[in-house]
């Protein structure tokens, strides 16, 4: 590897790496499918066609039509972006309140504040995630910006564990000892110096956590707790498709392998970046 | 080849079938198993208001002095006859000799006498006590005689004693009912093993005309898709309240399943807060009543199965006005009204509690309310949270529900109903419908009632509920109307 274009290098050794590739082209296909349902859907994704319900898929309609006659195609992609847009919000919470309180509890090792950080996340950790989510639905209402809150909450141990189990053992080194007979305050030692060293880390782990909030939405969507209808939401076109699962198959196969695939994707991205971020792998090569 | 290993296992598998189990099966079976969706939380129907008792018990396990046929009309029970004075006061009651109960002690007047003093007392917790309100005593003439003295005149007196509520218990063992029914009807409680399923036995000492089934048990299933796979596998014989009314399209298409559709007592109104602005003006009502297009709710929501209706009143009782052409599903006037009422940018809260036809019918009358420029926010809840934050706190603008007590036209006239209606004309109304004993006059007060809350467009109305049920082809006998909460099972027979 040449110090002087790592950039290329990077890229050459991610477009090699075939698990990367497949996911990050999945992952692209539902990001772009969102972006495009802004400006285009095939049909309105929430008119509804009782005349023309439960058709299987033709030219038209290329998912078929649910049980109202709306387009199955377009409330996917709709679909697609309040997915999207829920967990990517929850995991920009989670990561935004749980990276600072690692680096901080890290920077204070031994302290009370990092005893009272890392067992309150401990406490957090210590709830079933979606029973935490149900819960906090079950008390502010059910709703997109409630299930954003819940993931989000449950996302801040994880990203605030991997901070400061990555960030001590930066602590131990030598240009971070020598940062700090510069004079420079544990503050900005944390975010010149260690944030973007362990930045490959957090990466990884939010694409991870990405695809894990993709299927917390559709599990409090499933239950009824997440997006409210008229908004389409894969979860709860799941919960519909359940009674007439024998009569309409394709009601439930469409929204369920929009899942698998999103989440599918993330998870072969993640792995491939952890792969690509890891030195030593690298080196191997 | 190996068709001829195939073949050959094939024949001597039909020919093992045809020694084990053909031939006893050509002798009708003589036991049945009826899906239930809800579990009864006791079996006491004197004490208790779940449907699920009555549904379980009503016919069955207990009986009343009369009872309800299938068509609703009313039939003699454990009195085989009545003679009612011409004052209409007193109600004298030929018992049906030779009645034990399930733990052999004999039924006579005293019992009768026993559980109506029982249902009616201040203490009692009997759910129906207005049953009972208007008896002022209950003398025992001889064994098989009683009378009965009403305070004042009570036109469906009757029709009280029909209900499940006002069933015969036995002094014995009427504190244990709960757990350990003890009736006189034609079935005894075999075992109840909760959470599952409840046995009911014949019972040998029966009076009446004995009944055709050796056994019948009610299986709880409450998930929709559990009870499709449970009737598809042959493991229950029926479900008299399917509560999945898209799979009843599987079951019409196959053979060995009947399916029944009758009426039921239930009104689905989109009900709306009448006291919360801008509801509280009559023409945004109106207007909300001519955005619904009732056929698509009912083809939507329903797969259609439901009568529409414009008016809160039962289509299958005589008394009912088809009212539903004044609010005609007609966006153009609705639009106009809205103008006319001086309403733009109207955002309304719509709870939606569990059953599938208020789920998938708000999501349908929010798409027609925006056709007209109304905005809805949909909230799921479930029933608790329906309860508190609906029924009780009055914190919606709209919902959607099904009102299913019989007759109950009468919540219009309450102040504290949770759709705040309590107009004083309708109260006058009522109260005259109270005190009105004859037939054609109480006919023409329940239709001024169903035309006034029409006019005043109190509430969207809807459809009325179908009791959409299905069955094994070849089992007869099952109620296809619920005149009251029951499975009837005394007639039901499997027929060869």
């Amino acid at each position: 590897m040449t110090a002087a274009s790592p950039d290329r290098s990077f890229l050459r050794a991610a477009l090699g790496h075939p698990a990367f590739v497949i996911g990050f082209a999945l992952s692209l296909l539902f990001i772009a499918l969102a972006l495009v349902s802004f400006v285009w859907t095939p049909f309105d994704p929430t008119k509804l066609a009782i005349a023309n319900k439960l058709k299987t898929p033709t030219f038209e309609h290329w998912f078929g039509t649910d049980h109202f006659g709306r387009d199955m195609f377009s409330m996917i992609m709709v679909g697609a972006r309040v997915s999207i847009a829920v967990a990517f919000v929850a995991v920009g919470i989670g990561m935004l309140i749980g990276v600072p309180l690692g680096l901080y509890a890290a920077a204070r090792r031994g302290s009370l504040v990092d005893e009272v950080i890392m067992r309150g996340n401990d406490l957090v950790f210590a709830f079933p995630s979606l029973l935490l989510a149900i819960m906090i639905t079950a008390v502010f209402g059910p709703g997109a910006v409630n299930a954003i809150i819940a993931i989000g909450i449950f996302n801040v141990p994880v990203f605030a564990r991997l901070a400061r189990g990555a960030a001590l053992s930066l602590w131990t080194r030598d240009f971070v000892l020598a940062a700090r007979v510069a004079g420079k305050t544990r503050a900005r030692i944390s975010a010149e110096h260690i944030l973007p060293n362990i930045a490959n880390l957090l990466i990884v782990q939010g694409t991870i956590q990405f695809s894990l909030a993709i299927l917390a939405e559709a599990a409090l969507a499933y239950v009824g707790l997440g997006a409210q209808p008229p908004l389409p939401s894969w979860g709860r076109m799941l919960a519909d498709a359940q009674t007439l699962i024998s009569l309409a198959p394709h009601m439930a196969l469409f929204p369920g392998f929009a899942i698998i695939i999103t989440v599918l994707g993330l998870n072969l991205m993640g792995d491939g970046l952890r792969d690509l971020f890891d030195p030593k792998l690298r080196r191997g090569r | 080849m190996t068709n001829k290993p195939i073949a050959a296992a094939a024949v001597s598998l039909l020919a093992l079938g045809l020694a084990l189990g053909v031939t006893p099966a050509a002798a009708a079976r003589m036991d049945a198993t009826i899906g239930m969706q809800l579990e009864p939380p006791n079996l006491d129907p004197t004490g208790g208001a779940a449907a699920a008792i009555d549904e379980v018990v009503y016919a069955n396990v207990f009986e009343g002095l009369t009872r309800f046929g299938a068509d609703g009309s009313i039939l003699p029970a454990l009195a085989k006859s009545w003679e009612i004075s011409d004052d209409g006061l007193t109600y004298t009651f030929m018992l049906n000799e030779g009645v034990k109960f399930h733990d052999g002690t004999d039924f006579d007047a005293e019992d009768v006498k026993f559980s109506l003093d029982r249902a009616r007392a201040d203490d009692s917790t009997n759910a129906q006590k207005a049953l009972f309100a208007d008896i002022a005593s209950v003398d025992v003439v001889d064994p098989a005689t009683v009378k009965v003295t009403l305070s004042k005149p009570n036109g469906s007196f009757l029709f009280n004693m029909a209900w499940g509520d006002a069933v015969i218990v036995a002094p014995e063992s009427a504190a244990d009912n709960a757990a350990k029914p003890v009736g006189t009807g034609p079935f005894k409680l075999n075992e109840w093993v909760k959470g599952d399923r409840v046995e009911l036995g014949r019972y040998d000492g029966y009076w009446g005309t004995p009944v055709k089934l050796d056994k019948v048990t009610f299986k709880f299933i409450s998930d929709p898709t559990a009870a499709f796979a449970a009737m598809m596998a042959d493991d229950i014989d029926a479900y008299p309240t399917f509560p999945a009314p898209e799979n009843l399209v599987q079951f019409e298409s196959d053979p060995r399943f009947e399916v029944i559709i009758g009426s039921s007592e239930g009104e689905t109104i989109l009900a709306m807060n009448n006291k919360q602005a801008p509801l509280d003006n009559v023409k945004v009502r109106q207007a909300v009543a001519h955005a619904i297009d009732r056929q698509a709710i009912i083809d939507g929501a329903m797969f259609g199965y439901g009568t529409p209706i414009g008016t809160h009143f039962a289509p299958h009782n005589p008394a009912y006005v088809d009212l539903t052409a004044q609010s005609a599903y007609d966006p153009e006037k609705s639009k106009a009204l809205l103008a006319e009422a001086g309403v733009s940018d109207l955002t309304l809260s719509l709870k939606l509690p569990p059953p599938s036809y208020a789920r998938r019918g708000g999501e349908i009358i929010a798409a027609q309310l925006r056709d007209v420029g109304i905005e809805t926010e949909i909230t799921n809840v479930e029933w608790a949270q329906w309860l508190d934050d609906v029924f009780k706190a009055k914190n919606f603008d709209l919902t959607i529900v099904s009102h299913t007590e019989p007759m109950d036209i009468g919540i219009y006239g309450r102040d504290d109903y949770y759709f705040q209606y309590g107009d004083a004309d309708f109260k006058a109304i009522m109260a005259d419908l109270d005190k009105a004993t004859d037939p054609a006059k109480r006919t023409e007060l329940m239709q001024a009632a169903q035309k006034k809350i029409a006019d005043d467009y109190v509430n969207g109305y809807l459809f009325q509920l179908a009791r959409t049920g299905v069955s094994n082809a070849k089992l007869k006998g099952i109620w296809p109307n619920s005149p009251t909460q029951a499975n009837d099972m005394t007639g039901v027979y499997w027929e060869d």
